[in-house]
């Protein structure tokens, strides 16, 4: 389900596909020859799993690490490409703070990321943001490889073809 | 939904209408100002005789309203009660004076009698003395009319009285606590508010699971509740009136606003809001919405509460670098810091006595709940766990609550109350797992 034989978009494809904006990603599985087997770069999935859909950060920090700084250039780069779709920028704590510092700290790390991506070239018009300080955590151990996971931000598109 | 009805209680002192029971109101010769402080504290004695009713009807509400006393009493662990098969007299006639060597012989310091009565328009009429057994007189003596629903709140009253004569400490036990009631996974945890009565009667719930909801707090009028919502997507402070029922979302930001707390006055309430990332302090004046920056800097500003005569406002900020805690005047502008301990400080919360300043602090891998004077001296933890986070305070600013979660996938949240002098830490009756308390004001 993860990757579905339609579209044929290689690397190359980028710039076309910026210039011409395709909203149906199935109108573009009709240029390719049907028969390799490749992805359609614009789907949630592909965003999520190869783009990467979130960045990580230090405890009590909100500064972007290298590793964060190219999973958010390869995003700006996608949403750069796939011009219409928004995405909300959630930012989260690990649960080694206090809840209203958290909420703070949130806020701190999903501006970072979004003044990021601003900074590549995204409309800032199509990025909101979110702090859910500690509510959502994502690794649910009480411990530093859990948290490590829980200090981070999420793109969450809005209006990216599901499949 | 707090019954103003209770405004219609009357509390008469008795002594002119009886005419037989010395009119000692106070104790001044030291013997029942007892100090509760120090570590050779032992609890004061008392005794608490069935309470008489009149007619079967009012029999069991008069066992009823004496075990909610009982239990308040006992459970503030500055009170112990002497069994009743210790009792030499037996109390049979509310209006004659008590026989004290009896009570002496026991070795009581107070003595607790009442009577009850259901009125021909079902309201209960209770009327109840505290007797000084040494000093051989009446301290004091009260009569509670109620609505039959709210007869708890006889009790509590009861045991406030009691507290407060015998330990000179204001009273405590007829509030409520607001708080966070949580239930499912980990990672997708269902929040509602719900409010109860001090002691985890009463509970009810204020919202659905359906939203995401945080931070609740008390008006000082005890009919209002601020709290966060992520009901609209962005959490959003919002303001819930407990007797309508309806509830409004205070200002309408484009980012966050979160840590909302009332003004002494009731007229202002504190906020953070949080723009660009950058999260600062700013005030609301409730009747026209005029919000007014506070604090400017880059750093995050947050968890304000203030003094008690309004003038000045406690908060949290990394602008040193971490989370400490500060003073500024209500008016904004420069600021003290005042933690210095290891580690990081937040959530401060101005004691109603404005002697004390609850907080939160992480050091060491564990978080602390604690006190300090208000220039950060004397700091006192009061509890340390995986996570105790959190302080509010008894509307006498003696007992601490706050809550505590547990580690690991199975973490659960659970609130605790604590003594400021670190005594009598225990586990508050909660509808299940519960966070972020907020004690009420006395109530009417």
């Amino acid at each position: 389900m993860a990757f579905k034989f339609s579209a044929i978009l290689a690397i190359g494809a980028v710039a076309f596909l910026a210039a011409c904006e395709p909203e149906t990603p199935d109108a573009d599985a009709n240029a390719g020859n049907g028969g390799a087997t490749t992805v359609d770069t614009s789907t949630l999935q592909y965003f999520q799993q190869t783009v990467g859909d979130r960045v990580f950060f230090q405890t009590d920090s909100s500064r972007l690490t290298g590793v964060g700084q190219q999973t958010l250039q390869r995003q700006a780069q996608w949403l750069n490409q796939n011009q219409a779709v928004n995405a909300v920028i959630e930012g989260h704590a690990d649960e080694r703070g206090t809840r209203e510092y958290n909420l703070a700290l949130g806020a701190r790390r999903a501006e970072a990321a979004r003044a990021y991506l601003v900074s590549l070239g995204v409309a800032a018009g199509r990025l909101r943001t979110i702090s859910y300080g500690k509510e959502r955590p994502e690794a649910l151990c009480s411990a530093e490889n859990c948290w490590s996971q829980n200090r981070r931000s999420v793109t969450v598109l809005a209006g990216a073809p599901t499949s | 939904m707090i019954r103003r009805l209770f405004l219609a209680m009357t509390a008469t002192l008795m002594v002119a209408a009886t005419g037989m029971i010395a009119s000692a109101q106070t104790n001044d010769d030291g013997a029942l100002q007892i100090t509760v402080a120090g570590g050779d504290f032992r609890p004061i004695p008392i005794a608490a005789p069935a309470f008489l009713s009149v007619g079967g009807e009012a029999a069991t509400l008069a066992q009823q309203i004496r075990e909610v006393a009982v239990n308040d009493l006992i459970g503030s662990g500055l009170f112990s009660v002497a069994p009743p098969e210790s009792y030499i007299e037996a109390i049979t006639d509310f209006d004659s004076e008590p026989r004290y060597a009896d009570w002496q012989a026991i070795n009581v310091d107070g003595l607790v009698t009442a009577i009850t009565n259901v009125e021909p328009d079902g309201r209960i009429l209770v009327k109840f003395r505290l007797f000084d057994s040494f000093g051989e007189g009446q301290i004091t003596g009260l009569q509670f009319f109620a609505d039959p629903a709210d007869w708890r709140r006889i009790g509590h009253k009861i045991a406030d009285a009691v507290y407060a004569q015998m330990t000179g400490e204001g009273p405590y036990f007829d509030s409520q606590i607001v708080y966070v009631h949580e239930s499912g996974p980990k990672g997708n945890r269902v929040k509602r508010l719900a409010v109860m009565d001090q002691d985890g009667a009463n509970n009810r719930f204020l919202t659905g699971g359906g939203e995401l909801v945080l931070t609740p707090r008390f008006s000082p009028n005890d009919q209002e509740i601020l709290y966060i919502s992520y009901a609209r997507g962005q959490p959003q402070i919002y303001l819930y009136n407990l007797a309508t029922q309806q509830r409004e979302v205070l200002g309408n930001f484009p980012g966050m606003s979160f840590a909302p707390r009332f003004s002494p006055d009731g007229r202002q309430v504190v906020m953070s809001l949080a723009q660009d990332g950058n999260t600062d302090i700013y005030v609301m004046e409730l009747a026209t919405r005029r919000l007014r920056r506070l604090t400017t800097s880059p750093a995050i500003e947050t968890a304000p509460s203030y003094s008690p005569d309004g003038s000045q406002i406690v908060f949290e900020s990394d602008r040193g670098g971490g989370q400490q805690i500060y003073v500024m005047s209500a008016l904004g502008g420069p600021a003290t810091r005042i933690s210095f301990g290891n580690g990081r400080y937040g959530t401060p919360v101005w004691s109603p006595r404005g002697d004390l300043i609850a907080f939160t602090k992480s050091t060491g891998g564990q978080f602390a709940v604690g006190v300090m004077r208000t220039d950060g001296s004397d700091e006192r933890v009061l509890d340390a766990s995986f996570l105790s986070e959190g302080p509010t305070w008894s509307p006498n600013g003696r007992v601490v609550s706050f809550f505590r979660e547990s580690a690991g996938v199975n973490g659960a949240a659970s609130v605790w109350s604590v003594d400021i002098t670190g005594r009598n830490l225990k586990r508050m009756k909660t509808a299940g797992a519960g966070s972020d308390p907020s004690w009420s004001p006395l109530l009417p």
